[in-house]
């Protein structure tokens, strides 16, 4: 894409060299747009392109590979930590991210998920985190909040039938195989900019072969949530963060604490 | 004050409003027009814009580059 050159004013902000010119699939307002842009941003910022493997999952982000200028790789539906971790051992000297959606990182998956982080297999996995599954309709996935309305729960999630939300993150944040889980957001500017600083030293603590490396984004569906983008901001706001609250869930060097809400 | 502009490429704009909502000085909105995709777009409707690039950053479609004023070195 051609961006003009204007008298006097220097660029401070553009799309990231790693991202192709390929228009993103995505509904307007999906948080996937951004989670994609500030993780090629990052991965120019480190100059890592060529030395980079992605794992692209299956559900909405399945051609997350269109619009990455990195080498990748998609996986079967909740293989990706799996495929990643292949690609790892193969390839040691590579960076390599898997990059999962709820349904897929935490429904179909989990075994492999759980099973790559207590192997502490030297990875990033991405994981966005919408509360639904957007692809095929918006059905219920196991992270959507108790009395949630989605397609399969028409009259609201309810926990004494299917079950409470499955906080994953916390979950593998108990395994010692990990070693730098974080759940951050893309709901405001500030949300952005901290999750970028935290992808930036998930892919730096990479190169020190301590463990798998888990960041959460918590996410919108608007299509799924039938709400407006500006809506779904505000929802997220509102419903996402009590369950999944924003901030470091295990650090390098520190003991497990309860992540902070200060930072929402 | 420090000036800047942003260029909104239109064509891959899909009108879903978090730039304007992010967008400190109120400097962006929607346009009458629609684009090739059928979606209005944003654009710049003043001169107030400082460059600060939270529209960029919340912008799923990457759709947006951010200019500022260069700074001008002091002359010692």
């Amino acid at each position: 894409m051609e961006i003009p050159v204007l008298e006097n004013l220097e660029v401070v902000y553009k799309k990231p060299e790693t991202l192709t010119d390929t228009p993103f699939h995505y509904c307007p307002g999906c948080g996937h747009g951004v989670a994609h842009r500030v993780l090629m941003e990052v991965i120019d910022e480190l100059g890592i392109q060529e030395e980079t493997i992605g794992v692209a999952p299956v559900g909405c982000s399945v051609f997350a590979y269109h619009y990455m200028n990195i080498d990748m790789q998609q996986a079967a539906h909740g293989r990706a930590s799996a495929a990643a971790t292949g690609i790892k051992r193969v390839l040691p000297e590579k960076y390599v991210f898997s990059y999962q959606g709820d349904g897929d990182l935490a429904a179909i998956g989990t075994a492999e998920t759980i099973h790559t982080v207590n192997r502490g297999e030297n990875i990033l996995m991405v994981f966005i985190n919408n509360a639904i599954y957007g692809m095929t309709g918006g059905q219920m996935a196991p992270t959507s909040l108790c009395g949630q309305v989605t397609s399969t729960t028409p009259y609201g999630r309810d926990p004494a039938k299917i079950g409470f939300p499955l906080k994953i993150t916390e979950l593998i944040a108990q395994l010692p195989g990990a070693y730098f889980v974080a759940r951050h957001a893309v709901h405001t500017p500030n949300a952005v900019r901290k999750l970028k600083k935290a992808l930036r030293s998930a892919f730096e603590y990479q190169k020190l072969n301590k463990g798998t490396c888990f960041i959460e984004i918590v996410s919108n569906c608007p299509s799924g949530w039938k709400l407006s983008p500006l809506e779904s901001q505000k929802w997220i706001e509102e419903n996402m963060f009590p369950m999944y609250p924003l901030g470091d869930i295990k650090v390098p060097g520190k003991n497990i604490t309860a992540p902070s809400t200060e930072n929402n | 004050m420090i000036r800047g502009t942003v260029f909104i490429a239109s064509d891959i704009c899909k009108g879903c409003e978090l730039c304007i909502a992010a967008c400190p000085q109120h400097s962006l909105s929607l346009s009458r027009q629609i684009n090739p995709k059928g979606y209005k777009y944003a654009e710049l409707i003043n001169d107030e814009c400082t460059g600060c690039i939270n529209c960029a950053l919340v912008c799923p479609d990457a759709a947006i580059t951010v200019y500022r004023q260069a700074k001008v070195k002091k002359a010692v």
